[in-house]
C-alpha cells in the first residue's frame, strides 16, 4: 500500500470499506503530514484535536454504507462550519464563529466524512492568487515561492500537497478552476444551482458555486455526488434529479462533439497554452470524439462584464460587515465612525477595492451604463453558449492564460491579475459547469490545466470526457516535499 | 364634490389648494416574517424573535414567505388593482445599526401590485382615490436611544418583518380626506385579514407628501414628504402645518425646497430632515439571492375567490336589501366587526329598529367606555332579544333604554330583567280604561276645561295616564281610549 497521504479518495474510502485502514490512521496522517507543512500555509485554523476524536467515534462503531465513511476533509474557510471558526480570509471575521453549518459541509459529515480544519483563501474569495488573504499567502507545492492560484488557493495547495484526500472550494469566477489549473489538480465548477450556497459566505450570489478539488476525476465524481443537492434554504437552489456521477462516470466519449471557441485564442497567448490546447484537441479525438469549431463570439466582453457584476452584487453583500452585530469592531465617537474605522482596518486592499467599485457601477446616474449594461451583456455571453450547445455536447479551452506566477508579481497590477480569469468567468456568467484537468506543464515543468464546459445540469457528461481525457493524458503532477520541515 | 365643501387655505384674496398623496406601510398580518420563520409577535422582549436570517448572519439566504404574497395579492383585489404576475424583490442600501443586511429587500421597478382604487364616503358624495402601486418589503429593526445614556440600543424583533407599501396617487385633497381614506384602507384591509391597522403597535404608518398650488392652477407644486407619521390626528396636523408653511414660503416670493421632513407633534410643525441633494441613493439593483417572483393565474383566480364582500359590495347591499340610508349603511359597514354585529342583530329582529339601537344606544356606550364593538358589554344575542321586546310591544322604547342600561352590565338577558322589574307594557285595553277612568274622576275640573275648548290638556291626561300606569302602559293604547273617552 502507498503512503496513506498520497492516496486518493477512492483508494482511501476502498481501504476503510475493507478494514485496512482505519479512520483514525488516516486521520492522524494527514495531520502529521500538516505539522511538517506549516510553511505552505493553508490551514486558517485546524480542527485536529476534534478530528482524531471524531475519527475515533467513527472507528468505534464504523457505518460502511456511507460515501466519506472516516474521511478527513480540510474545507476552504468560507464555508460556515459550527463550532469552528470561519473567517472567510479576512480580518473582520477574524473572531467568528458559527453556531451553524452549511448545507454544502453538512452534507460531507452526513456522509461520514470528518472536518481537518478550514483552508485558506482569497479575502472574500476576491483574488486569483491567494495573496488578499488576511492570513497571508500560500506557497504553491509545485514550487517554492509561486502562487497556488485563488481564491482557494488554501484547497488547491492542500489537495497537491497530499494534507487532505479531496477538499471543496468555491469558484465566483474560476476560484476552483484556476488553482486546480496552477497545481495539477483537478477541480469542478458545477451548475449554479446545483450546491447550495447557505451557509456560504457569499462573494457575488449570482455567481457563487461551491465544487469539488481533487486529485483525480474519480474522487471529483465521488465528492461532487455527496455535495450537490436541492435546498430549500437556498432559492436559487434547484430541483433536479442528480445523476449518481461516480457510478456512471464513464471513459466511452466516443462520437461525443466537443466545441473549440476560436475566440478563447486570446492575445498575447504564451505557445505553451497554444500547444497544450492542440494537444487537448488532438486526445479528444484519440478518445473518438468529434471536434467541431464553434464560435462564442460575446468572449470578449465576459472579464468586463465579469467586473461589474461582481463588485456590484459584493459591494452589497459585503454591507453586513459593519462591526454592530458580529465580527471584528473598531470603536467610535458614534454611529459613522465606527461604521469608517471597522471597514477600514477590517477588509483589505482588494475587498475594498471591488466594494468601491460595486458601489460605483450601481450609483444613480452609472446603473444605467455599467451594471444594467453588463447584465444584458451577460445574457448575450449565456446565449452564444445556448447557440454553441445546439451543437456540441462540450467545450474544450485552456483552464487559464499561464501557469502559476510568482508571489508578489501581479500585486500591484490587479489588471493583470484579473486576466487570470479571462477563461473562466464567462462560465459563471453564464451559469454553466466547467471543470479544470491537468493536462500538461509549461517549460518550467509547472501544471496547466484544460477547461471542459458543459450544458446546465450536464456535469456527468463533462466528467466522462475529462476521465477518458485524463487516462490519455497521464498527467504526472512531481511534487518533491520540499517544504516539510522535520 | 360641491364647491362650498372645498378645503382651501386663504391668503389676502387668494386660495390655495392642497394636494396630498400618502405611502402607507402596513404590516402584512402573518404568523412569521417576510423571508424567515421567526414570529411577529408584538411586544416580545427584544431580540427573541430574532433568526439568523434577519440578523444578517454570513452566508444567510432568504426565503421567500408564500403567506405573505398571498396577503398582498389579497390586498391587491381588495384596492381594485392589477395584480402584477412578475415582480422583483431589489435591495434598497443604506447603512443603519437597525439594519443588519446593510440593505432592505423591497421591491422598486416591478411592483407586486399595480394601479388600483379607493372609494371615499365623503358628506358630499364620493370620491375616487388613485393607487399607484403597493410593494413588499422588509421592516428594519428599532434603535432605542434613550436606554443607555451612553450607547444606543438596538431590538431586531421587527427586522424582516413583511411591510406592504401603498402607494396613493396625488388625489387627496384635505386633511378630512385623508382621515376617510385611512381608515377605509384599514377597513378593507380588516376586512380581507391583511393588516391588523393597529396604529398604536405601528402595524399602519404613513410618509404623507404635501404640496400647495393657487386655487384654478393645473400643475403642482414642489412637494415635501413628512415622513414617518403614525396616527391620522398627527397626520391632519402635519398636513395643517406643513401647507401653511409652503404658502407662507410662497407669500413670501420664496421657493420651496423638495426635501424630507419631519413632524415634531410637540410643536406641532413640520422640520427639514434632509433636502434632495442630501438624499440618499439607495443603490437598488434585483436581489440575486431570489428570484423574481412568478404568480399563476391559478393563485390569482383561488385568492379571488376566497375575498370576503368589502365595505363598497356591503354597503351596496344594505342600502338595497335592508333599505339602510347611505349614511347609515357606510356607518354600519365601516368596520368588519361591527358590520358582522348587525347582521347577526337582525338575524332575528327588526332591520330599522336595529340600525337605531346599534348607531345610537350602543355606539354611545362603546364610546363612552372606549371599546371596539368586538369588546361589546351587549351581545348581538341580547340586543336582538331586546328589539323583539319593543316591536311586539312588549316595553315601550322608553322602558328598553332602563333595560338597555341594566343589560350592560354584565350582558344580561332582557327577557329576564323584564320579568323580575315587573316591566312588562300594559296592553291590556280594560285595563288601561280602568286607570283612565281614575285620572277622568280624579281630574273632573281639568276635563271640564278640555271639553270646553283647551286642547292642549290632552297631554295632561296621557301623563296622568302614564303615570298612574307606573310608566308601563302601552302609549298608543292610552291616546287611543283617552281620545274616545274625552271627545266621546
Amino acid at each position: 500500500m502507498s503512503d496513506i497521504t498520497s492516496q486518493s479518495l477512492f483508494e482511501l474510502t476502498s481501504n476503510i470499506k475493507e478494514k485496512k485502514l482505519s479512520s483514525e490512521e488516516i486521520t492522524k496522517a494527514f495531520i502529521n503530514r500538516a505539522e511538517k507543512s506549516k510553511k505552505l500555509n493553508v490551514y486558517v485554523t485546524d480542527n485536529f484535536e476534534k478530528a482524531i476524536d471524531q475519527s475515533k467515534k467513527f472507528d468505534s462503531n464504523p457505518n460502511l454504507d456511507f460515501k466519506l465513511p472516516g474521511i478527513p476533509i480540510a474545507v476552504k474557510d468560507l464555508f460556515c462550519t459550527n463550532g469552528v471558526r470561519t473567517t472567510a480570509g479576512s480580518k473582520i471575521l477574524n473572531n467568528f464563529v458559527p453556531t451553524y453549518e452549511s448545507t454544502v459541509t453538512q452534507n460531507l459529515w452526513s456522509q461520514g466524512a470528518i472536518l481537518l480544519g478550514k483552508l485558506n483563501c482569497d479575502e472574500f474569495a476576491m483574488g486569483s492568487s491567494n495573496e488578499t488573504s488576511f492570513f497571508g499567502n500560500v506557497q504553491n507545492p509545485v514550487g517554492e515561492n509561486l502562487v497556488p492560484g485563488g481564491s482557494s488557493g488554501g484547497s488547491s495547495a492542500a489537495v497537491a500537497a497530499n494534507l487532505t484526500p479531496v477538499t471543496i472550494g468555491t469558484d465566483t469566477g474560476g476560484s476552483i478552476r484556476q488553482p486546480a489549473s496552477f497545481t495539477g489538480t483537478v477541480g469542478l465548477k458545477p451548475t449554479y444551482g446545483s450546491c447550495s450556497r447557505y451557509g456560504i459566505v457569499a462573494f457575488a450570489s449570482s455567481l457563487d458555486q461551491a465544487g469539488p478539488m481533487t486529485k483525480n476525476v474519480r474522487d471529483c465524481s465521488m465528492l461532487l455526488e455527496v455535495i450537490s443537492s436541492f435546498d430549500q434554504k437556498d432559492s436559487t437552489s434547484i430541483d433536479y434529479k442528480r445523476n449518481c456521477y461516480s457510478k456512471e462516470l464513464s471513459k466511452d466519449i466516443k462520437g461525443k462533439k466537443i466545441g473549440i471557441p476560436k475566440e478563447y485564442r486570446v492575445d498575447n497567448m504564451p505557445d505553451e497554452i497554444e500547444q497544450l490546447w492542440k494537444n487537448g484537441i488532438s486526445y479528444a479525438k484519440d478518445c473518438g470524439a468529434e471536434i467541431i469549431d464553434i464560435s462564442l463570439p460575446h468572449t470578449n466582453y465576459a472579464l468586463p462584464t465579469y467586473y461589474i457584476v461582481a463588485p456590484a452584487e459584493a459591494s452589497s453583500n459585503l454591507a453586513r460587515y459593519d462591526g454592530v452585530k458580529y465580527g471584528f469592531r473598531s470603536p467610535g465617537q458614534n454611529l459613522i465612525e465606527m461604521y469608517e474605522k471597522t471597514r477600514s482596518e477590517g477588509f483589505g486592499d482588494e475587498v475594498k477595492r471591488r466594494i468601491m467599485i460595486g458601489t460605483y457601477v450601481l450609483s444613480s446616474g452609472y446603473y444605467d451604463a455599467y451594471y444594467l449594461k453588463a447584465q444584458k451583456v451577460r445574457q448575450l455571453i449565456k446565449k452564444d453558449f445556448d447557440d454553441a450547445f445546439s451543437k456540441v455536447d462540450a467545450i474544450l479551452t485552456p483552464s487559464t492564460p499561464s501557469s502559476a506566477f510568482k508571489i508578489g508579481e501581479k500585486t500591484n497590477d490587479p489588471v493583470s491579475m484579473y486576466l487570470n480569469d479571462i477563461f473562466t468567468v464567462p462560465i459563471n456568467l453564464a451559469g454553466l459547469p466547467g471543470i479544470s484537468i491537468p493536462a500538461g506543464k509549461d517549460k518550467n515543468n509547472y501544471p496547466l490545466g484544460l477547461q471542459v464546459i458543459g450544458k446546465p445540469f450536464d456535469e456527468q457528461n463533462i466528467l466522462n470526457i475529462s476521465y477518458a481525457l485524463e487516462d490519455r493524458i497521464n498527467f504526472k503532477n512531481d511534487i518533491s516535499d520540499w517544504w516539510l520541515s522535520e | 364634490m360641491s364647491k362650498n365643501s372645498e378645503y382651501l387655505i386663504e391668503r389676502e384674496n387668494k386660495q390655495y389648494e392642497v394636494i396630498i398623496g400618502l405611502e402607507v406601510h402596513a404590516q402584512v398580518t402573518s404568523e412569521s416574517k417576510l423571508f424567515s420563520q421567526s414570529s411577529t409577535k408584538f411586544g416580545a422582549e427584544p431580540n427573541t424573535q430574532v433568526s439568523l436570517v434577519d440578523a444578517a448572519f454570513p452566508g444567510m439566504l432568504p426565503v421567500i414567505n408564500e403567506f405573505c404574497i398571498e396577503q398582498a395579492i389579497k390586498t391587491g383585489i381588495g384596492l381594485k388593482a392589477k395584480i402584477n404576475k412578475k415582480s422583483v424583490f431589489d435591495r434598497k442600501n443604506y447603512f443603519y445599526a437597525d439594519l443588519p443586511q446593510g440593505y432592505q429587500i423591497s421591491q422598486y421597478k416591478y411592483p407586486i401590485v399595480g394601479e388600483g382604487k379607493v372609494i371615499l364616503d365623503m358628506p358630499n358624495g364620493q370620491k375616487e382615490i388613485g393607487i399607484e402601486r403597493l410593494h413588499l418589503e422588509q421592516d428594519a429593526g428599532k434603535s432605542i436611544h434613550d436606554i443607555d445614556p451612553n450607547n444606543t440600543l438596538v431590538d431586531l424583533n421587527r427586522s424582516g418583518v413583511a411591510l406592504m407599501e401603498i402607494v396613493s396617487k396625488p388625489d387627496l385633497r384635505s386633511p378630512d380626506e385623508v382621515n376617510v381614506y385611512i381608515k377605509k384602507l384599514r377597513s378593507i384591509m380588516r376586512y380581507l385579514g391583511t393588516c391588523d391597522g393597529n396604529m398604536q403597535e405601528g402595524s399602519l404608518r404613513a410618509d404623507v407628501n404635501v404640496s400647495v398650488r393657487l386655487k384654478g392652477e393645473t400643475e403642482f407644486g414642489t412637494r415635501c414628504e413628512i415622513k414617518n407619521v403614525n396616527s391620522i390626528k398627527f397626520m391632519q396636523m402635519a398636513i395643517i402645518s406643513e401647507a401653511n408653511r409652503q404658502i407662507d414660503l410662497l407669500e413670501e416670493g420664496k421657493e420651496i425646497d423638495q426635501e424630507t421632513r419631519l413632524f415634531d407633534t410637540k410643536r406641532n410643525e413640520t422640520r427639514s430632515m434632509r433636502s434632495k441633494e442630501d438624499a440618499h441613493d439607495y443603490r437598488y439593483f434585483p436581489d440575486p439571492d431570489l428570484l423574481p417572483l412568478e404568480i399563476s393565474q391559478e393563485l390569482i383566480e383561488k385568492i379571488k375567490s376566497d375575498i370576503p364582500e368589502l365595505p363598497d359590495e356591503k354597503k351596496k347591499r344594505f342600502i338595497d336589501k335592508f333599505n339602510l340610508s347611505p349614511y347609515e349603511a357606510t356607518i354600519l359597514v365601516s368596520d368588519i366587526e361591527t358590520s358582522n354585529f348587525f347582521e347577526e342583530v337582525i338575524k332575528n329582529s327588526d332591520v330599522k329598529l336595529a340600525t337605531n339601537w346599534i348607531t345610537g344606544e350602543l355606539f354611545a356606550v362603546l364610546n363612552e367606555k372606549n371599546l371596539e364593538i368586538s369588546q361589546s358589554p351587549v351581545s348581538a344575542k341580547n340586543l336582538s332579544k331586546l328589539i323583539n321586546l319593543i316591536k311586539d310591544g312588549t316595553i315601550s322604547g322608553k322602558i328598553a333604554k332602563t333595560v338597555f342600561e341594566q343589560m350592560i352590565d354584565g350582558d344580561q338577558d332582557p327577557l329576564i330583567i323584564v320579568k323580575e322589574k315587573s316591566l312588562k307594557q300594559e296592553s291590556d285595553p280594560k285595563a288601561i280604561e280602568e286607570l283612565i277612568n281614575k285620572v277622568i274622576e280624579n281630574n273632573s275640573d281639568k276635563v271640564a276645561e278640555y271639553k270646553s275648548g283647551k286642547d292642549k290638556l290632552f297631554g295632561f291626561f296621557v301623563g296622568q295616564a302614564m303615570k298612574e300606569s307606573k310608566g308601563k302602559g302601552n302609549p298608543q293604547l292610552i291616546n287611543k281610549i283617552l281620545k274616545e273617552k274625552l271627545n266621546g
